[in-house]
Parts: C-alpha cells; structure tokens; sequence
C-alpha cells in the first residue's frame, strides 16, 4: 500500500485543466477533422485522469473504446462529408 | 468563510465534471453542425463517468483489486479492510455506460452520413430551408 492517490492531486489538477481546454477546442474549432482528433486527445486525457483516480478497469476500456474506436469513427464520418463547418 | 472556501476547492473534481457537463449540454444547442452536436454529446456523457468515478475514489487507497489473491490461498482468506481500496461498483455502471455510450456514437454517425448523402450539407439550417423547398 506504498502508492498515494493523494499525493498526486497536482496531476490531476493539471489533467482536469487539460480536459476544459480540449473539450472547448474540439466544440468551438471550425475545422471538423481537427475537431475529431481534439476529442481523441479529450478521451485519452480521460484515461489518464482514470487512472489517477484508481479506475484502472474503466481507463483501459476508454483506452481502447473511447479514444481507439470512437475517434476512429468521427475521423472516418468527418472525412466522409464536407470538412468546413460554419460555426 | 475559510471552511467554506476549502469546501469548495476540495471538491474540484465535481466543479470539473459540471463544468464540461455545461460545455457539453451547449455545444448540443447551440452549435448548427451534426457532427459538432454529437461530439458535445460525448463530451457531456463522459462529463457523467467522470461525476460517478469521482464518488467512488478514496484517498490513501489503492485500486480495487486484492494483493495475492491468487497465491494458493484464493482471496476468501484474504483480510480486507474497505478504506484500503476504491470503491468499484461505480467503475461497473460505468463500463457498461461507456458501451453504451459508443453505441449510441456509432449510430448517430451512421445517420448523419446518411443525411450527407441525402441533402449534401450536415448544416442544420441548410437541411431545414432543403425540406422546405
């Protein structure tokens, strides 16, 4: 029981942080295929934080469903339609 | 005001989940576009996950799994004490929330390269004055 979780609360302060800024940048950016890997970078930074939290079970699942799969599908319908959105 | 204040700062992680639940819920009304709303909605339900980790993690614990469980002895023997280790149950509901989650993704994509395909714009106001017409 030598691993501290409360130690490490200026990660997660600092992954918390990252979190706001990528969720801002992947709704308000204009381009849609920049979008769709802006929130691949949300859902690893996810799994990060997951793991800091103790959920080790709930990070390797967002791992490989959420920033694997996921982006794999926003990637594919963003390159599939027109790439510019207005807002 | 100083309990109050370190109320309020000991509990970041739900002024996080809040925050991106509200970024999320936004992103879903206002913006036009259909692959910016789905993208706001999978921010808003990981905004959940992340608001039900929360509760289930504990400081000075470690993860949920039992240390030589399996050393001859099976983790029956094993003595636990609770405050040792994060509580799991809230991981469960979020695993099957996550597949969920993808699911409901993939499906909502499907629907929107169809309404591509459709009416050649994922705009919604375009999409509306193309019915219109």
């Amino acid at each position: 029981m030598n691993w501290d979780a409360s130690s490490l609360w200026q990660f997660n302060v600092l992954l918390l942080i990252m979190l706001f800024i990528l969720a801002i940048a992947a709704i308000s950016i204009k381009d849609l295929v920049a979008s769709a890997v802006i929130f691949g970078a949300y859902s690893f930074i996810m799994c990060l934080l997951w793991t800091a939290m103790l959920a080790v079970d709930v990070a390797f699942t967002e791992a490989a469903v959420g920033a694997g799969v996921s982006t794999v599908l926003v990637l594919g319908t963003a390159l599939h339609i027109k790439r510019k959105s207005k807002d | 005001m100083d309990d109050l204040l370190l109320f309020i700062i000991s509990k970041y992680n739900y002024w996080v989940a809040i925050i991106l639940l509200l970024i999320g819920l936004y992103g879903m009304i206002s913006k036009n576009n259909l692959l910016k709303k789905v993208i706001s909605m999978a921010i808003f339900q990981s905004a959940i996950f992340l608001f039900y980790i929360s509760i289930g993690t504990k400081q000075h614990a470690t993860i949920p799994i039992i240390e030589h469980g399996h050393n001859g002895y099976g983790a029956d023997h094993a003595v636990i004490d609770v405050a040792n280790y994060a509580n799991p149950l809230p991981h469960v509901l979020m695993l099957t929330a996550i597949v969920v989650g993808v699911a409901t993704l993939g499906v909502a994509l499907a629907v929107i390269q169809k309404i591509n395909q459709v009416h050649d714009t994922i705009e919604e106001d375009e999409i509306l004055r193309n019915m219109e017409e």
